[in-house]
């Protein structure tokens, strides 16, 4: 069966005062249906942009420059800001990191859940969309729906606030669920129940979930696959398991080694990543993580890597890797044990 | 240990009156003891809302405490006049969470750290400012080409050094972290903890450490304290906090912990904590997390738990540990 979503090479840009931001570069996966994928990475690496590209939410300086966008075989590149409307919201929904500045503070939150049920099916009766609201609200488990409906945004907490985006992003059963950083502005102990609760609903609406996150423990509780970005590219992409037992790009393993477990040994360092994130608007020629690598050689600077297949479901885009990287040109610049 | 702990906090309690509310106020801190030892790390957490950040503020006199003492080597601040707090806040110093907000947009770097400087040495020329602000911009990984660049420039990481830099041109004894990585990015944010502990070492500097990343706090920390809607309800050195938490809350808090290896994740049979903080206008009687908390007795919510010595060093407030004879003002970790 195709996939739900298959985005190709996409590339994705903003114009600024300062010149072309170039947010994504060039970025190709897939998504299953019913399958939770986790997208990886830290601020400015593209992440957020590749998906609000799919959604065509980009602000007015954005431009989708190439690639192609299918959902269910359709190019939402291609379509029309009315058809896109009727897919957003009803087919892909999406919730977001700050679940206050998400919902409007001056209507009742069921209120805000009905309007979703209503403007994807003009012929719902009130009465059948307070029904619905009900459901929707017992389902993400706000306690007495039947009086918090009335409620407005202040009177909630975080927790609560993220559970009504959930039931208002479920409201049309939509295929695809992009959630972006949905737990960070939470606590650890509200973002678990958020968590579970999202592991709960997929297991009864079966719907896809795209987790955007920076946290690599939540995608470890949640996600069957792993797509890390950085400079807006596709780094690394991994079934879970065989990521965490033995990540292959570099900065992967930067990432995995900077993030101190339960059981750290307390004599030791962390080993942080040197370095700070790369300039979009003049994105290096090379691979972008080359600054920061401890494994760069000389191309890694001069020449983009190429995309390498490491197994089934197993993709990097790392010099060690490619089966044509020319030999050895000189030294690594840094010094660890290279294992390709 | 017989040497004198460098911070000690004693009952100190912070309440904020509720606007047009009367008499009701908001228990941000309530009775909090403890004390750090120099040279020491003491870790703080907690949800958002138990009151970790208005009891660092409180004690560094940023508000005024409602009761309760606070010392530093000795000397009370917390009933300090204004004008004698001035060579006490020298000695400590706070840095914060957002580095975005935490430097003033219109300023230079230089005239960022110069602040403190001009603020407690009068008499310093700009030459000797200049000299101490190069080496401190060194110290903490930049150069001094960064002085005369605005905030704005930097990323969030080397704001945060210039952070570190303001709070550390003084040479204080005693620095608040308040959350100083909850906004970094992962691969940042080692850096600047393993910063933070380089300066610790050099400069014997002894931390309150605020966060809610609770693996992060186990690792920079020797002691651990958990706060609760206001009150400290388990303390004890930061690896028996997690090896054995006592309280029903910590245990809680510390199974909601993502944890970033799928196999074990998927072995978590453990359930965390459910519902949310409640009010600190009207805190629960009794112990505050009884209506959370899954062993809770009938005693739980009539009667206040003491913070008592569960076993050696570990001080937990919870019916469940509550020694028979316990004296609650007794207790102190050593």
């Amino acid at each position: 069966m195709p996939n739900l979503l298959e985005i190709n090479r996409l590339k994705t840009s903003f114009l600024t005062s300062g010149g072309e931001v170039q947010a994504v570069r060039g970025v190709s996966f897939g998504i299953g249906r019913g399958e939770s994928v986790g997208i990886v990475g830290e601020s400015g690496s593209g992440k957020s942009v590749t998906f609000l590209s799919v959604l065509r939410l980009l602000a007015s300086t954005g431009r989708i420059r190439e690639g192609e966008i299918l959902f269910e075989g359709r190019d939402l590149v291609k379509l029309s800001r009315r058809e896109m409307r009727d897919i957003r919201g009803k087919q892909i929904s999406m919730i977001f990191q700050d679940p206050m500045s998400s919902l409007n503070p001056l209507i009742p939150v069921g209120r805000q859940v009905s309007e979703m049920l209503w403007a994807h099916d003009r012929g719902l009766s009130r009465a059948e969309q307070e029904k619905r609201t009900l459901e929707l609200l017992r389902m993400v488990k706000i306690p007495e729906p039947e009086k918090r409906m009335k409620s407005f945004p202040h009177e909630f907490s975080g927790g609560m606030r993220q559970r009504v985006m959930i039931a208002m992003a479920l409201a049309c059963r939509p295929s695809l669920l992009i959630a972006d950083e949905p737990t960070t502005a939470l606590d650890v102990s509200i973002q678990d129940q958020i968590l579970k609760l999202m592991r709960r609903l997929q297991a009864e609406v079966g719907m896809s979930i795209l987790f955007i996150t920076h946290d690599l423990g939540v995608v470890a509780e949640l996600c069957s696959r792993v797509i890390v970005m950085y400079g807006g590219l596709v780094m690394e992409e991994s079934p879970i398991d065989e990521l965490f037992a033995n990540p292959r790009h570099p900065y992967t393993r930067g990432l995995l080694n900077s993030i101190p477990s339960i059981t750290q040994d307390k004599a030791r360092r962390l080993t942080p990543i040197a370095g700070s994130p790369p300039d979009m608007i003049h994105p290096p020629a090379g691979c972008p993580f080359a600054p920061r690598c401890p494994y760069a050689r000389v191309i890694c600077e001069n020449r983009l890597p190429p995309e390498t297949v490491l197994g089934e479901g197993r993709r990097s885009m790392c010099w060690l890797h490619a089966p044509d990287a020319p030999a050895t040109d000189n030294p690594f610049k840094g010094e660890g044990e290279v294992r390709a | 240990m017989s040497e004198r702990p460098l911070l000690r906090v004693t009952n100190l309690t912070k309440h904020f009156p509720v606007r047009g509310g009367g008499r009701r106020v908001v228990h941000a801190v309530d009775d909090v003891t403890f004390h750090i030892d120099r040279g020491t790390t003491f870790g703080l957490v907690g949800e958002s809302g138990c009151g970790k950040s208005s009891c660092a503020r409180t004690i560094i006199r940023i508000y005024d405490p409602t009761s309760g003492s606070v010392e530093l080597d000795g000397q009370e601040i917390a009933a300090c006049p204004a004008r004698e707090l001035m060579p006490m806040r020298r000695r400590m110093q706070m840095i914060f969470q957002d580095p975005y907000a935490s430097l003033n947009a219109r300023m230079t770097v230089r005239d960022i750290i110069a602040e403190p400087l001009n603020a407690h040495f009068a008499a310093l020329s700009r030459a000797q400012a200049d000299e101490m602000i190069f080496a401190m911009l060194e110290k903490v990984g930049l150069t001094r080409e960064h002085a005369n660049r605005y905030a704005h420039e930097f990323s969030g990481g080397q704001r945060q050094r210039v952070g570190i830099a303001r709070a550390l041109i003084l040479r204080p004894d005693l620095v608040i972290c308040d959350e100083p990585i909850s906004a970094l990015d992962v691969s940042i944010q080692a850096q600047i903890v393993n910063m933070l502990r380089d300066f610790q070492q050099e400069l014997g500097l002894t931390y309150l450490f605020i966060a809610h990343d609770l693996s992060m706090v186990r690792y920079v920390s020797d002691h651990v304290g958990v706060m609760y809607l206001g009150q400290l309800v388990e303390m004890c050195a930061a690896d028996e906090i997690y090896s054995h938490p006592l309280h029903p809350y910590t245990q809680g808090l510390l199974q909601s912990i993502p944890i970033p290896d799928p196999r074990l994740a998927r072995l978590k049979t453990a359930s965390g904590l459910e519902g949310d903080l409640p009010s600190p206008i009207d805190p629960p009687a009794g112990c505050r997390f009884h209506t959370r908390c899954p062993y809770a007795m009938a005693v739980c919510a009539l009667e206040q738990p003491p913070l008592c010595e569960a076993a050696p060093g570990h001080c937990v407030a919870c019916h469940l540990h509550t020694p028979r004879n316990c004296d609650a003002k007794s207790v102190s970790i050593e």
